[in-house]
């Protein structure tokens, strides 16, 4: 764990973790969500194969993408849609920078998308002047507070009302008490404003379907089709792994992800989009841009062992029950995804000697993989992860640790030996106990070590027989 | 029956009155104990931090050792999990694959065996005391195992049992895991420490003793006023 990411995370989250009011915080947002979320998935005549179909049908999804992504955008580009290929990052990025200079764009909506956050669109674009405003309350207060989204679906989670309250006053000059209805009330005011003037909307896509040649957008707020339908530009950016077979799938996955995202049985708003408006229509943009994105995906889907990672629906149900994310908190990770998933694919996406560390940092609980929604093996990907990056790299003192552990383990005399050494030495560690000096400190920093009992179950075994 | 219990290394050096436990339980059962000492630990340090050919050379001589048991019976999820479900996925495509699976299939967790393979829930115990269950991560969610330990307890004259909200969420311990991440391993074993001191029990019980370890660790550093217990000490008391 040499990297300064790796340093970095464990700093952060060593510090987020001992913050007892963040820890508060972050119970109290769940509870909510906890007990919504049982009682919508209570609902389904049988979860578990709901969850069956919906891995099924990903999987696929995610072993053909070639002939559904070109279903898909061949059915878009005969309705006028402008399909772009981004292969990463970069590319994505210059294509939407490209389009606002041709088109004279001076005013950007954005509705929430993270794989806008993947390529870093905001920054490239407010660096050329753009000025971009997110519309998703949420995303909007992280924005305003200038920092990342703390977590994929509940970008603001961290905030309390009254902070935001207070980040509302700095930044817009609002007096409003901390009531979710007044400061709703004020985004909105400015919100509608910039929907008059915003010549282009930016979205992401929850799902494309390849049977009609649609993308699918879920959302609570009515922001997303606001975006998406006002200004005369829309581009939506979309990772290929998001396309859905047929449109009948989403009788499934919407109802799917309203519940393990947001513990609803069903969004408030889900918009299908198949294109541009038409000669015959009254509203809607003038131009309609889809932007598939790959940045690194192709990578994962040539991973036979991690390939399901791709049916991810980033409905962050495995962020909500995943215990080092509600210890560290979001913004530790560094990354665009957190939480279990964002440590399973940050390694694929930038590189895994980089990103190790977030796989070391799970106790492999399967909580993730136990709620996930379309059935990653989240957690065994995490060991994969492990074994992978030992296999390219192995820490040396690591390495020569568990040769050592092969031996010790060979000769149980050996290994018995070594356990009566420190019988020996335990009264003595009480003298440097969780100290500096202290070999166990990781341990002893916050906890006591049980007392090495007199007899071990070997001694007592052979003793009675 | 004759019956294989493995003891894991945790247990043998730190916990033995868990295995004596075990054994007496097994034993009063009718059943023939036996124990294999030249194994002394089932690889999972080394496969967890992502070395799994030392990992291998260790777990080669734990498949080989267990080649002629009859059945394993083995008193830890986490290491339960290890060979009913790792080692199949460690040995994959090797000369040994064939018989790490047939390991794996005899290889049964020691609440599991008892109420599962041999139908038994009641063992004659008496522990008046209120107790919360502790469902350790690999028992749970890689075994599936829930019921069979509070089908156990609910037998035992004079006990309580009351549900602690944060049951089935990780102690923290994950083995190389508590020392590489100290902080975050120990505001998981927090979380569970106070939510187990919510049911005011006496005593928490697991079946696995490290993440008893780590809970005890956190309660004797943090003085709180409840004692941890495995399992089958329980089931053990008179
Ligand atoms: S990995 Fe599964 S649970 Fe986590 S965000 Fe993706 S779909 Fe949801």
């Amino acid at each position: 764990m040499s990297t300064g990411y790796a340093k970095e995370f464990k700093e952060n989250s060593g510090r987020m973790s001992q913050d007892l009011t963040h820890r508060a915080v972050i119970k109290k947002a769940l509870n909510a969500y906890e007990v919504k979320r049982d009682e919508n998935r209570s609902k389904y005549l049988d979860w578990q194969e709901a969850r069956q179909a919906a891995a099924e049908i990903k999987w696929e999804a995610v072993n053909h993408l070639d002939r559904y992504l070109l279903e898909m955008t061949e059915k878009l580009e005969a309705r006028g849609t402008k399909v772009f290929w981004a292969s990463n990052a970069e590319e994505a990025r210059n294509y939407v920078i490209n389009l606002s200079q041709e088109k004279k764009v001076q005013s950007i909506i954005k509705s929430k998308t993270m794989t806008s956050e993947e390529i870093h669109l905001n920054s490239a674009l407010e660096k050329l002047g753009y000025d971009v405003i997110e519309s998703d309350l949420g995303e909007y207060i992280v924005q305003l507070n200038e920092e990342a989204p703390y977590h994929l679906v509940f970008p603001a989670m961290h905030l309390t009302r009254g902070q935001i309250k207070e980040i509302f006053k700095k930044k817009l000059g609002s007096n409003t008490s901390d009531q979710p209805e007044e400061l709703t009330m004020v985004a909105r005011d400015i919100m509608r404003q910039k929907y008059l003037t915003a010549d282009m909307g930016i979205s992401g896509a929850n799902f494309g379907v390849a049977e009609t040649g649609m993308i699918s957008i879920t959302e609570n707020e009515g922001n997303a089709r606001l975006t998406t339908s006002f200004p005369k530009i829309h581009v939506a950016l979309m990772g290929i792994e998001k396309v859905l077979p047929k449109l009948g799938d989403l009788a499934l996955f919407l109802p799917l992800l309203a519940t393990a995202g947001g513990g609803q049985q069903i969004t408030c708003y889900n918009t299908m989009i198949g294109g541009p408006r038409l000669n015959d229509e009254v509203d809607g943009p003038e131009e309609f841009h889809l932007v598939l994105i790959d940045n690194r995906r192709t990578e994962l889907l040539s991973d036979a062992e991690q390939r399901d990672a791709l049916h991810c629906i980033r409905c962050a149900a495995c962020l909500n029950v995943c215990p080092i994310f509600k210890s560290s908190g979001g913004h530790s990770y560094g990354t665009t995804y957190q939480g279990p998933i964002g440590s399973v694919i940050t390694p694929h996406l930038r590189g895994l000697q980089d990103w190790k560390h977030l796989s070391l940092a799970s106790s492999l609980c399967a909580s993730c993989t136990d709620v996930c929604p379309v059935k990653i093996d989240i957690h065994h990907h995490l060991l994969h992860n492990r074994r992978n990056a030992v296999s390219q790299s192995p820490v040396w003192w690591e390495k020569i640790a568990f040769i050592g552990f092969t031996f010790a383990t060979a000769i149980p005399a050996l290994f018995q030996l070594s356990i009566k050494i420190a019988r020996l030495l335990q009264p003595l560690h009480g003298l440097i106990k969780g100290s500096l000096i202290d070999p166990a400190r990781a341990w002893t920093q916050t906890r006591d070590l049980p007392e090495i009992p007199a007899k071990s179950f070997r001694q007592q075994w052979k003793e009675r027989k | 029956m004759k019956i294989h219990l493995y003891v894991p290394c945790f247990v043998d050096q730190l916990f033995p009155k868990a295995g004596m436990a075990m054994v007496q339980i097994l034993e009063k059962l009718g059943h023939t104990v036996e124990f294999e000492e030249s194994i002394s630990c089932c690889g999972q340090p080394a496969f967890n931090s992502g070395y799994w050919d030392e990992a291998r050379k260790v777990a080669t001589r734990t498949v080989e050792a267990l080649e002629s048991a009859e059945v394993v019976v083995i008193g830890s999820g986490s290491c339960g999990a290890m060979l009913h479900k790792f080692y199949p996925e460690l040995f994959k495509e090797t000369a040994l694959s064939e018989k790490a699976n047939a390991l794996a299939a005899k290889t049964f967790e020691f609440s599991d065996f008892l109420v599962r393979k041999l139908g038994v829930t009641d063992l004659g115990a008496k522990f008046p005391h209120k107790v919360t269950y502790h469902d350790g991560c690999h028992g749970l969610r890689e075994l599936g195992i829930k019921n069979q330990p509070r089908q156990l307890l609910s037998h035992v004259q004079g006990i309580t049992l009351v549900e602690m909200k944060e049951a089935e969420s990780c102690c923290g311990f994950g083995g190389t895991f508590s020392a590489k991440f100290p902080l975050i391993s120990s505001a998981m074993g927090d979380v569970k420490c106070s939510s187990a001191v919510e049911t005011e029990a006496d005593y928490i019980v697991s079946s696995d003793s490290s993440c008893l370890m780590q809970i005890q660790g956190l309660l004797t550093r943090q003085q709180k006023p409840i004692k941890t217990i495995h399992l089958a000490e329980v089931l053990v008391s008179q």
